[in-house]
C-alpha cells in the first residue's frame, strides 16, 4: 500500500487527475439498483401469488426425496415390459422421424414466399412469416391435442403434431438460409439467359441444401426429445408409458423409462452429430 | 435459337461425356441417399400406424375442425361478435398473467441457480476435475430430462398448481442456462482478472470488476432468450396440472369448445409475439451497450 501511494504521490490528487475514473455515477448506479429492486419485487410477489409457502416446500421437497429413493435402482419388472416400452421408443423415433420429414416437405415451397430474394411480393412474404411466427407461438402439446381432436388418439396425431410445430420453424429458418445465400450463382445464370426458376433452382437451391439437410437432422435429434412426451396428452409413443407409471406411482418403472429417454436421446445426438459433421463438415456446428 | 459460339460435333460429345462422368457418381449418391430416406419413411409409418387410406377418409375433419373454431355456438362467425367470442377474457386473463408470471419465477430463480453453477462447471475458474465434471453431468440431466416430466413428478411431489409447474421450469432452465453460462465464462478474457488481481484485489474483486463485467450482458441476453422459451413452456404446464393457462385450453379441447380453443390460442400466440418482440429489444439495446 505504501508503495503505490509513494508511486502516486496523494491520493487526494490522484482523485483529482482521473475524476472521471474514480467518481460514481449515481444515475445509471440508482437506476440499475431500481430495476434490480423491481425485478426482486416482481420475483417476491410471483411467489406468493403462485402460493409458494416454506412449509409446503420443506414437505415437498420430503416428499421428492422419498421418491427419489423409491426410484433406485430403475426396475422394469419383466421382460414383457420392457419389449412393450421398446416398441413404444421405436414409435417415438417414427413419429419425431416422420414428422420432421412431413414438415420439410410442406415447408420447403412455403419458405420461398418468404424469402426477400426469391419473391419479391412485400405482402407475400410478411404474411407468409406471420403465419410462421404464430405456428411457432404455440407449442408442440397444444398442437398434439388438437390434432387428437381431428385423427384420434394414437402416434398419427403425434406425427402430424411435430410435423405443424416444425413447419413453422423450417419456414423461419430455411427462408433465411435463402437469404444468406451467395447471390452470385445466381446473377450467373441469369446473366447465361435462365429464367428467374432456374436461377432459383441451380444458383440457388444448391447452396441452401446443405444447411437444410444439418437442421432438419438437428431437428430430428430434437424432436425426438418433444416426442417422448407427446404421449403424455396421448399422442403416441413413450410418454404415454411415463405419465401411466407416475400417475400409478410406479416410481421404479418411471425411473427406468426415464434412463431409456436418457439413453435413446444419447444415441441419437450421437449419430445425427456424426452425419452432420459429414454434410456440411466440422466448422459448422 | 443459334447458339454464338460454333461447337463441332466431336468436341461437344467429349465435352457432353465428361460432364455426364462428372454428374453421374453425384447423381448416384443423391438417389442412394434418397433411398435411405424412403426405407426410414417406410419403416416408420409401420410403426406409427399411419393408414392413408383412413387418412382420406377423414380427411374432410381437418378443415372442417379448424373450420369450426373459427365458428360460436350459435354457428355465426367468430368476428362477427368479438364479445362473445371472448366471453371469458378476464378469466383467461388471469390465467394468461399466471403462465408469464410462472416463466417468470421459474426463469429468474433459474438463472440464478444456473449463475452459482456455472463457475464450477468452467475449467479456468475451478481447478478440481471432478467438480467440473459432477456439475457439467448434473446441468446435463436437469436439461435433458424434458420439463413436463419434471413437472408429472413435482405434481405428486408439492401437489397440484402451479409450485410445480415453476418447479419444473427452474430446474429445466439452470441446466440449459448453466451450460450456456459456462461457456461464456471459459471464453472470458483472463487479462483484467489478472489486472485487478496485480493491483492487489482479492477473489471477490477479481470476479466483481475483472469478469463479471465481460459476462454480465450476455448472461442477461442468454436469460432473456430462454424466458421466451419458457412462456411457451409454462403454457402446456397446465395440461400435468402444473397451473397456467394450460388447465383452461385443454379443457375447453377435450370438451369441443370450439370457440374458446381459438380466442385461448389467439391470446397464447399473441402474448408470445409481445414478449419476443420486448425481449428482442432489450437484448439488441444490451448488446449495444456492450459494443459501445
Amino acid at each position: 500500500m505504501n508503495k503505490t501511494r509513494q508511486r502516486f504521490g496523494n491520493i487526494d490528487t490522484v482523485r483529482e487527475k482521473y475524476a472521471g475514473a474514480l467518481s460514481v455515477d449515481w444515475v445509471s448506479r440508482s437506476r440499475t439498483i431500481g430495476l434490480v429492486l423491481a425485478a426482486f419485487a416482481l420475483l417476491v410477489f410471483g411467489l406468493i401469488h403462485l402460493e409458494f409457502s416454506p412449509a409446503r416446500m420443506i414437505d415437498g421437497v420430503g416428499q421428492l426425496g422419498l421418491i427419489a429413493y423409491l426410484m433406485l435402482p430403475p426396475n422394469p419388472e419383466t421382460w414383457a415390459k420392457v419389449m412393450s416400452y421398446a416398441i413404444s421408443m421405436g414409435e417415438t423415433l417414427a413419429i419425431a422421424i416422420l414428422g420432421t420429414l412431413l414438415a420439410v416437405v410442406i415447408a420447403f415451397p412455403l419458405s420461398f414466399l418468404a424469402a426477400r430474394n426469391v419473391i419479391t411480393n412485400r405482402i407475400l412474404q410478411l404474411l407468409s412469416r406471420r403465419f410462421f411466427d404464430s405456428i411457432r407461438g404455440v407449442d408442440t402439446l397444444i398442437w398434439a391435442l388438437i390434432w387428437i381432436n381431428v385423427v384420434g388418439l394414437g402416434p398419427f396425431a403425434g406425427v402430424l403434431a411435430i410435423m405443424t410445430s416444425d413447419i413453422g420453424a423450417f419456414g423461419k429458418l430455411f427462408s433465411e438460409a435463402a437469404e444468406a445465400a451467395d447471390r452470385r450463382p445466381v446473377e450467373g445464370i441469369k446473366s447465361t439467359g435462365g429464367s428467374h426458376i432456374q436461377s432459383v433452382r441451380f444458383g440457388l437451391i444448391p447452396q441452401i441444401l446443405p444447411v437444410i439437410a444439418s437442421q432438419v437432422l438437428y431437428y430430428i435429434e430434437s424432436n425426438t426429445r418433444s416426442a417422448t412426451i407427446i404421449g403424455i396428452v396421448g399422442a403416441g409413443g413413450i410418454g404415454m408409458h411415463l405419465s401411466e407409471q407416475i400417475r400409478m406411482l410406479e416410481w421404479q418403472q418411471t425411473s427406468f423409462i426415464i434412463l431409456m429417454i436418457l439413453v435413446t436421446v444419447a444415441i441419437i445426438d450421437f449419430v445425427s452429430t456424426r452425419i452432420r459433421f459429414s454434410i456440411i463438415g466440422p466448422t459448422a456446428r | 435459337m443459334a447458339s454464338a459460339v460454333q461447337i463441332s460435333s466431336e468436341r461437344s460429345k467429349i465435352l457432353l461425356k465428361n460432364y455426364q462422368d462428372a454428374t453421374s457418381a453425384k447423381r448416384r449418391q443423391s438417389l442412394l441417399f434418397l433411398s435411405v430416406i424412403v426405407l426410414v419413411v417406410i419403416i416408420s409409418c409401420i410403426i406409427a400406424e399411419v393408414r392413408p387410406a383412413l387418412f382420406w377418409k377423414n380427411a374432410g375433419n381437418f378443415t372442417d375442425y379448424f373450420g369450426r373454431l373459427m365458428f360460436l355456438d350459435n354457428g355465426q362467425s367468430v368476428l362477427s361478435d368479438p364479445a362473445e367470442w371472448f366471453w371469458g377474457l378476464k378469466k383467461w386473463s388471469i390465467r394468461l398473467f399466471e403462465t408469464l408470471l410462472m416463466a417468470y419465477v421459474g426463469t429468474l430463480l433459474g438463472a440464478f441457480g444456473a449463475f452459482l453453477l456455472c463457475f464450477a462447471a468452467s475449467k479456468n475458474i475451478t481447478r478440481s476435475f471432478w467438480v467440473v465434471a459432477m456439475t457439467r453431468r448434473f446441468l446435463e440431466f436437469s436439461r435433458t430430462v424434458p420439463e413436463i416430466v419434471f413437472a408429472l413428478i413435482f405434481v405428486v411431489a408439492f401437489g397440484l398448481g402451479p409450485v410445480a409447474g415453476v418447479l419444473a421450469i427452474l430446474i429445466h432452465t439452470m441446466g440449459a442456462l448453466g451450460k450456456l453460462f459456462a461457456e461464456v465464462v471459459e471464453n472470458i478474457d483472463m487479462k483484467p482478472v489478472e489486472g485487478v488481481s496485480a493491483s492487489g484485489g482479492g477473489w471477490l474483486a477479481r470476479v466483481r470488476f475483472g469478469a463479471l463485467p465481460q459476462i454480465w450482458s450476455n448472461f442477461v441476453s442468454y436469460g432473456l432468450l430462454r424466458f421466451e422459451i419458457n412462456v411457451r413452456g409454462a403454457a402446456v404446464m397446465g395440461f400435468v396440472g402444473a397451473g397456467g393457462i394450460g388447465q383452461t385450453l385443454l379443457e375447453s379441447i377435450r370438451k369441443f369448445y370450439y370457440s374458446d380453443v381459438s380466442a385461448i390460442i389467439l391470446m397464447i400466440i399473441i402474448s408470445v409475439m409481445l414478449i419476443d418482440a420486448i425481449t428482442e429489444r432489450v437484448r439488441h439495446r444490451l448488446i449495444g451497450e456492450e459494443s459501445r
